[in-house]
């Protein structure tokens, strides 16, 4: 199952609780944010609007499509501006 | 309070304004005579931005009244090239990508030209010095330098 | 399509930009240039303390002021519940911008907006503001990080709870989140280590300072109709933000992005464009307003400043084992600072087993902060940069060796979970060794420093289009604010996809009727997502022109070829035909199938992160303090650079804000909270005099992502020179600089602290 890694705790912390690392059953990006909103409501609209998502190494804008792999690791960290 | 009638010469026309006895040159400008290349960047005479020659000296247009342009000869940006023909200056800089965003731009082409008017041979660091007053945010000074060197060879002969 | 590695005829050449004649001469208008008639001039009354409550504002004396024609408050703003919605830079929190335009019940910093007037004079408009009587109950206040973090400090907002901790405190603070990283297990890591060096670091805030003050031009039409003039980053962005702001659809707002004296960052949010709005829609008449240079510094949004606690451990060979950094970040009267990248950019750079980043993002009574080329990132690195040459020191190792030893390589991860790919690091830090400035002696009397520096670069959406004139000439246009000269490198993407000429191609930026969205101008991002979208139009045009030139010869469609900008037949089975240029084509247009032109919308995917690393000579007068910069190189990996005289000229200039920030800026506050140096003869930037030339080094590792192997290139720059600087007065004196900026009289007292 891929993996789900919170890199920046911070803000996601009042939709889990503390945890930062999850196992979830998911064959794309769009589909694992609503694994994740079903379990801890809120957070799939927190990550679409507040996160950008490196999946198995790469940042991603525009993830929904992007296909999982049984291993892929998502790491989920602050969306980044820019100046 | 009434307003003053100034009549003054710009961009070697003449000109004529009624302005406010504390309108700034810069303001007249840019507000009542509608020449707006002359920028406002600070209005305390610490940016350079609204650079203007008052009979071939370079001056804050934001530090000099409107009613102070009474009789004299005023230079802008807007004068400098000749109709269609830039000066080399101005095509300098163009060659040498010294200007990005180009607010700085008309204020560095004026103190530009009065330098190399007082000084056809500036070497770098006198270059520098000069257009100390003139504040740039974007280009870190390296090509507008370049350029003014370069345009000065130009105008001695030397380059083209 | 991909042409890295092709033979290029206009990418990588210098021509001149198109817009160029109109800035040399004065001609090129910038929103303050531009004029209505019957405007109206619109200025802001201010707080002069910087914490109160507003107990009340009495607008009556200024709205009975002949002259004025409309006065507005909060009370004419929608009152926005709590929300966040994703629209420009980061999360932007539309009820903080509200009140950060517009203050609604407190005052929260010195120049925090209150209220507005519309006048028929600039004077009549000042005088008005004068006549405005507000009564405020004053406030203790709070600016410094760390006081503000303090458990008895002044606390600005009743219900803010600190974001990040189970469980959700209680109690308000002004704490308003904390952020972690963490990778592998850093406390161990140190117990591994033969080498620690630990420090604290702290910077003071600076302002982005572009040259050209706020300003825009807004018409309320009586049919609901709103066009905007606005100095902006981001018109679309401009466009969405006021609607938000006044509770209205943005298809209503039509917004013009205005020619840019500068942004970096401090133009990527709206402080007029809704005050002007609604000053229009209560006056009936358009409205002009510009920022004083004072309103400004005291009320747009400088950057952070902050406190930085750093621990680094090392094998003594100089192999790093473990990092431990505490950043805690100002975000000013609002959240919002830049601590999430200022949490992964220092450390991204190497490559390292354990590391624990923690992160605070704390509000104080100053202006909210704006976002500053590279957010975060100098800061950060400051630290990391000054802390790694101690290390190196330490050591007896050189620092570039040290840089090398644990640089950053394709297939790194990072602490923060994402795995470098396609990067230019080790590129860099070679050049850097072949360099004649690192191979050159230093100088008697002088000392050197390295330092280096990284940035994400953003993609996003663009659009572009490309059209075809009758003449056969090329009009492109895209929907990117042309903050440095990127209006010539779209040209000659184009210009190069379709084999023509640059001055052939007119490139405009197009208004927000006239285009598809763009996401705003910044994140390094215009050359890379834009770029990309313009290549891909231009591209479509081609292959419509092949079928155009088809249809004349009376051939199949895949028997044209298209080369130097003209239609050939595909072999001489094709056809004996004399190639067709775009004149030719453009001349036949209506009769094979109308206008030619294509427009694409993007949404970039791949930007390629940015690596750099400064070299810098200086000498210090030890009498006055005063640091002179004798020599700089700024090395940087820019993928490819499209236009090199504009990719040198975001090295040198972001260099040189680095410089500044690093030997002269800061905010300097009174014991009331007000800003002491709202002016630029005494907020100092450096002018012509303080600077050597800045050799710009372009090194090209290709972004394989990018049609044409473009990385974004402005924001790197601004990274390096704070450590840059600060490790080469160290070498100088003997002593540390920790603390920015290293301004004469701190660097005397740093070194009449250390006796000497």
């Amino acid at each position: 199952m891929p993996k789900v890694i919170i890199a920046s705790g911070g803000s996601c912390h009042q939709f889990t609780g503390g945890k930062t690392e999850f196992e979830l059953e998911a064959t794309t990006f769009r589909q694992l944010v609503r694994e994740l909103d079903q379990k801890y409501p809120g957070l799939g609209s927190h990550v679409e609007e507040a996160m950008a998502v490196a999946i198995d190494g790469e940042i991603f804008q525009d993830a929904y499509q992007v296909e999982l792999k049984p291993g892929s690791e998502i790491v989920l960290i602050p969306k980044i501006g820019g100046g | 309070m009434a307003k003053s009638y100034v009549s003054t010469t710009i961009n070697g026309e003449a000109a004529e304004y009624l302005c406010e006895p504390q309108q700034t040159l810069l303001d007249v400008l840019r507000d009542v005579v509608g020449l707006t290349g002359s920028k406002e960047g600070c209005a305390s005479g610490d940016c350079g931005a609204c650079s203007v020659l008052i009979d071939g000296t370079l001056v804050c247009s934001c530090l000099v009244l409107g009613v102070e342009a009474e009789g004299k000869s005023i230079t802008t940006v807007e004068g400098i090239a000749q109709g269609e023909k830039l000066h080399p200056v101005q095509q300098k800089f163009l060659e040498h990508a010294a200007l990005q965003c180009g607010f700085c731009t008309p204020g560095l082409i004026v103190a530009s030209k009065a330098l190399l008017d007082a000084n056809p041979n500036p070497t770098e660091t006198e270059a520098r010095y000069w257009l100390a007053g003139n504040l740039c945010r974007c280009t870190g000074y390296d090509k507008v330098i370049r350029a003014v060197l370069d345009a000065a060879a130009v105008m001695r002969g030397e380059a083209s | 399509m991909n042409y890295i590695d092709t033979n290029l005829k206009v990418v990588g050449t210098r021509p001149i930009r198109p817009d160029g004649v109109d800035k040399v001469t004065g001609r090129a208008v910038f929103a303050a240039d531009t004029r209505a008639s019957g405007m109206l001039w619109g200025k802001i009354l201010r707080s002069p303390h910087a914490h109160a409550r507003i107990v009340s504002i009495d607008t009556s004396k200024a709205e009975k002021l002949h002259g004025v024609h409309a006065v507005v408050t909060a009370k004419d703003f929608p009152d926005i519940a709590n929300e966040e919605a994703f629209v420009g830079e980061g999360p932007m929190n539309f009820r903080d911008l509200s009140l950060n335009i517009m203050a609604r019940g407190k005052a929260l910093y010195e120049g925090h907006a209150l209220a507005a007037v519309a006048a028929t004079t600039q004077a009549i408009a000042d005088e008005a503001l004068a006549l405005i009587d507000v009564k405020y109950e004053v406030l203790p206040f709070v600016i410094d990080v760390e006081e503000a973090m303090a458990d008895n400090a002044p606390v600005l907002h009743d219900d803010m709870f600190t974001g990040g901790v189970t469980p959700k405190p209680t109690k308000p603070s002004n704490i308003a989140k904390v952020v972690t990283f963490k990778k592998g297990d850093a406390e161990a890591g140190f117990k591994d280590a033969e080498v620690i060096i630990e420090g604290k670091y702290t910077t003071k805030p600076v302002h982005q300072a572009y040259i050209e003050p706020h300003a825009c031009l807004a018409t309320y039409s009586s049919d609901g109709q709103i066009t905007i003039h606005s100095s902006s980053q981001g018109h679309f962005m401009v466009r969405a933000y006021t609607a938000k702001l006044l509770g209205i659809d943005l298809a209503n707002i039509r917004c013009t992005p205005a020619e840019i004296g500068g942004g970096f960052g401090g133009k990527t949010l709206i402080y007029l464009e809704p005050v002007a709005v609604a000053l229009s829609r209560k006056s009936g008449h358009s409205v002009k307003m510009q920022m004083t240079r004072e309103e400004v510094f005291r009320g747009s949004g400088p950057t952070s400043g902050a406190a930085i606690d750093i621990k680094i451990g090392a094998k003594k060979d100089g192999t790093i084992v473990s990092v431990r950094q505490v950043l805690k970040f100002q975000a000013g009267a609002f959240a919002g600072s830049p601590i999430g990248p200022g949490c992964m950019c220092g450390l991204a750079l190497y490559d390292l087993p354990n590391v624990e980043v923690i992160g605070y993002d704390v509000v104080s009574n100053r202006p909210k902060v704006a976002a500053y080329r590279a957010p975060g990132a100098p800061i950060t690195s400051f630290a990391v940069e000054s802390a790694l040459d101690e290390l190196a020191d330490k050591l007896g190792m050189d620092p570039l060796t040290l840089r090398k030893k644990n640089a950053a390589k394709n297939g790194s991860k990072t602490h923060y979970g994402v795995t470098h790919a396609n990067i230019g690091f080790e590129q860099v830090l070679a050049a850097v060794e072949t360099h004649p400035h690192w191979k050159t002696p230093v100088k008697a009397g002088q000392a050197r420093g390295l330092a280096c520096g990284f940035w994400f670069n953003i993609g996003g959406e663009s659009s572009a289009s490309v059209h075809v004139n009758e003449d056969g000439s090329v009009s492109a246009a895209t929907g990117s604010p042309d903050i440095g000269g990127s209006r010539a490198s779209m040209g000659m993407m184009v210009a190069e996809v379709l084999g023509v000429p640059v001055p052939r191609v007119r490139t405009t930026v197009a208004d927000t009727a006239s285009i598809g969205f763009t996401f705003l101008t910044g994140g390094s991002r215009v050359t890379f997502a834009t770029g990309m979208a313009v290549t891909q139009a231009a591209e479509k045009v081609v292959d419509e022109l092949k079928k155009r030139a088809a249809m004349i010869w009376e051939i199949p469609a895949d028997a044209v070829e298209w080369r130097d900008g003209m239609a050939f037949p595909a072999g001489s089975n094709a056809g004996a035909f004399e190639p067709l240029d775009l004149s030719a084509i453009a001349l036949k247009a209506g009769r094979t199938g109308g206008p030619i032109n294509a427009e694409v919308s993007v949404n970039a995917q791949g930007a390629g992160a940015g690596f750099g690393a400064h070299i810098c000579d200086v000498s210090v007068d030890k009498e006055t303090g005063h640091v002179t910069i004798e020599r700089y190189t700024a090395i940087q990996d820019v993928g490819k650079a499209i236009h090199p005289s504009y990719v040198e000229g975001q090295i040198q200039g972001g260099a040189v804000q680095g410089i500044g920030w690093a030997l002269n800026e800061e905010y300097i506050y009174n014991d009331k909270g007000q800003l002491e140096n709202p002016g630029f003869l005494d907020y100092r930037c450096p002018v012509a005099s303080d600077l050597p030339m800045i050799e710009a080094v372009l090194v090209e590792v290709p972004n394989p992502r990018h049609p044409f192997g473009a990385r974004g290139v402005g924001e790197v720059p601004i990274v390096p020179p704070m450590a840059a600087i600060g490790n080469a007065i160290r070498r100088a004196t003997g002593v540390e600089m920790h603390d920015l900026p290293m301004s004469p009289p701190k660097v005397r007292a740093a070194l009449d602290a250390a006796g000497k």
